[in-house]
């Protein structure tokens, strides 16, 4: 490194790292370890062959949120697969002493809501979790990793996780949003310029003006889709700002230990003169409302623009790609975006599932009405979500606009419960895959923001959010208040 | 303990997409099964399959001539997206031993490696040149772990390959075992941890 600064992510490593081999594998120790019940199984019965315990319970959490449904958790689960899975983490969590949060628990959750909601998730920690959104977590300052289940099984028995060092890559976000554009516009117009493999092998630090202005939770929309980019993680270094969102959850730190959890937290912090293998520089001033026309996240154009032509690709395997996603979605050149009708409307997942992106869908859905033919889903990230949104009267928004108002979990994300499309549905999803089937077979997915879902939703087509005059997220909790 | 493996020999299939992503290898639908054994009938489902369960034709991996292929040449950033594991036993199961591609999603990679599901890295031009050789007639290529080589008709290919990967494949080691040598510095971490970085249920939620 030279004489140069540290970022935040060389510290976290180098305070972590236990042992590094001559030709830079790492052994890095990890501090939290989330866990939930479609990728957790098999590493649960490596540990049972080989008689090993879970050396650190404390650490290791479990929970319940891809395959569960979002109807009546007092209805048994229809599907037997699911249900077995489900059955097979509550024994696992119960053989091997782990924390789980189960169907019927108060903090049940997309397993990305619930790290950072319970103070599980704090800066300066390595975390990891068999899901490749773990990304999510690195919004607080976190060194978060997406893991496969191999990987899991080695964490469990160890603590610990090989891995090497990444490159490091600084996305500086300039300038200042304009009103109604949003996280969720900002990582897709990221992804689209660095493309799906733009970011592989490296870690992904976001900072500049528009992420300081950001609130901790679409911050966490930015890291959340780092992975879409092909990153490794992102990180972003924390404020104040992270420093309030964890005081006071239940896993946090205590009065007592508050001030040297913060001391520890500012010295982690990039240094002003760190440096990165690559630095990116976006301007945000002009940024439109994004949406994916394609069948990867870096298929995104701006609302007012139109479905590019293949036949403009210079890159043969682009224009051979661009010509089947166009098929796949049953779009044409040259349309506007605009002018395409949805079926669906599916707002949730681990991206936009939390009370800030209820709030902005509630701006537009108040005093609106679901378009006739529109089917429109409302998925709270976690029970926590769920119960603030309707303490705060945010579901009567959605439920008197004719939207279904469901529990938490992964849900339509990635449809493996009985929230799916029908073949030939399209949706207007704010969730972060768009890729083929993702949604159920044959179903076609437009990535975008709770916006832009929501307007969606009332139009029965994509509209330009920024025509629309809307309330402030003070004013729309006040009138929900209200109710 | 996995079995070590020094050669692997076989026919190639050229699979050329880029940014095949591992929804695709392996459907969530195809999750829910628990275990690894099987699950190579899922593998490319909606990809080898209609909706009545008919074969697609113009699915490559479905051309009889491919049938026994057991090495797949891809284009770029091949299993990106999801981390589901299953994607990576589904194409062993499936009868895959090894993918060439000029670029892998991370986590694939791994992944794959700990599965001793061989990846191989070639540059752009290697790729395309053994997708066009693979598509006019049968390649069987031999690839040598040792040598790092890939040996066709009378050409030789070198790859890099990381030399734990290496290792690994070459005595199909138990990761875990070997990570537990290092338990003195685990526990030495632990001692040191402050107590704020451990999460206590410090308080329930009141809302
Ligand atoms: S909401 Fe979607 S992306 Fe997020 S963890 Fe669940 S399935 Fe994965």
């Amino acid at each position: 490194m030279g004489l140069a600064g540290k970022s935040i992510f060389d510290k976290i490593w180098e305070l972590h790292t236990l042992y590094e081999k001559e030709d830079g594998e790492t052994l890095i120790y990890v501090d939290r370890h989330l866990t939930h019940e479609v990728t957790s199984y098999m590493a649960f019965e490596g540990l049972r062959e080989k008689n090993r315990r879970v050396r650190r319970p404390d650490l290791t959490f479990a929970v319940m949120d891809h395959n569960v449904p979002t109807t009546d958790r007092l209805k048994p689960i229809r599907d037997e697969l699911s249900a077995k899975q489900i059955a097979a983490l509550e024994k696992n969590a119960k053989d091997f002493k782990l924390t789980l949060f189960d169907l019927y628990s108060p903090y049940q959750g997309i397993v990305h809501v619930i790290g950072p909601e319970l103070g599980l998730t704090i800066p300066g920690i390595t975390l990891v979790c068999g899901d490749s959104h773990t990304s999510t977590h690195g919004a607080l300052g976190a060194l978060a990793f997406g893991i496969g289940t191999s990987e899991g099984e080695h964490v469990l028995a160890t603590q610990t996780l090989w891995l090497r060092k990444p490159r490091k890559m600084l996305i500086n976000l300039e300038g200042k949003l304009p009103e109604n554009v949003t996280a969720k516009d900002v990582i897709l117009w990221v992804i689209r310029n660095i493309g799906t493999g733009g970011g592989i092998g490296h870690v992904i630090e976001y900072d500049g003006p528009v992420v300081r202005e950001m609130n901790v939770e679409e911050r966490m929309t930015l890291c959340n889709m780092a992975i879409e980019g092909g990153a490794r993680t992102a990180i972003i270094s924390p404020d104040e700002k992270v420093f309030n969102y964890v005081r006071g959850r239940p896993y946090a730190p205590s009065d007592d230990e508050w001030s040297q959890a913060l001391e520890y937290w500012r010295s982690i912090v990039s240094d002003l003169d760190a440096d990165y293998h690559k630095t990116i520089r976006f301007h945000l001033d002009k940024l439109e409302p994004q949406v994916t026309w394609g069948t990867n996240p870096a298929m995104t154009v701006g609302v007012t623009e139109e479905i590019p032509d293949p036949g403009e690709f210079d890159d043969p395997g682009e224009k051979q790609a661009a010509e089947r996603a166009l098929k796949y979605m049953g779009l044409n050149p040259g349309t506007k975006i605009t002018d395409i009708n949805v079926d669906v409307v599916f707002i949730g997942s681990c991206t936009n599932g939390r009370l800030t992106d209820l709030v902005d869908a509630a701006r537009v859905v108040l005093g609106r009405k679901v378009a006739h033919n529109v089917r429109a889903l409302v998925v709270p990230g976690s029970q926590l979500v769920k119960r603030s949104a309707e303490r705060l009267g945010l579901h009567r928004i959605f439920i008197d606009a004719g939207f279904e108002w469901r529990n938490p979990g992964c849900s339509m994300c990635i449809a493996m419960n009985e929230d799916r499309l029908r073949p030939g549905d399209r949706c207007a999803s704010t969730s972060n895959r768009n890729f083929e089937n993702r949604q159920g077979p044959g179903g076609r997915t437009h990535l975008v923001s709770p916006l832009m879902a929501a307007a969606a939703a009332v139009y029965g087509r994509f509209i330009d959010i920024r025509e629309l005059d809307l309330p402030s997220r003070e004013e729309v909790l006040e009138h929900a208040g209200a109710y | 303990m996995p079995e070590p493996i020094r050669v692997i020999e076989g026919k190639a299939v050229p699979l050329k997409l880029e940014n095949v992503d591992t929804d695709q290898i392996i459907p969530a639908d195809f999750l829910k099964i628990l275990g690894k054994k099987g699950l190579g009938r899922y593998c490319f489902y909606r990809w080898r399959y209609n909706e009545d369960g008919s074969l697609r034709g113009d699915f490559i991996l479905n051309n009889p001539r491919y049938r026994d292929a057991s090495i797949i040449i891809a284009g770029k950033n091949f299993g990106i997206g999801s981390s589901r594991e299953n994607a990576v036993w589904a194409l062993q199961d499936f009868g895959i031993k090894c993918v060439i591609a000029p670029s892998f999603g991370d986590i694939f990679y791994v992944n794959s490696m700990k599965n001793m599901l061989l990846c191989i890295k070639l540059p752009e031009e290697q790729v395309k040149m053994l997708q066009e050789l693979a598509e006019k007639e049968d390649l069987i290529l031999r690839i040598d772990l040792e040598e790092s080589t890939i040996k066709f008709r009378d050409r030789i290919l070198s790859f890099a390959i990381d030399k734990a990967v290496r290792e690994r494949f070459l005595q199909g080691l138990d990761e875990i075992e070997i990570t537990l040598k290092h338990i003195e510095k685990i526990k030495k971490y632990e001692e040191s941890m402050p107590s704020f970085m451990i999460p206590n249920p410090r308080r329930f939620i009141t809302d």
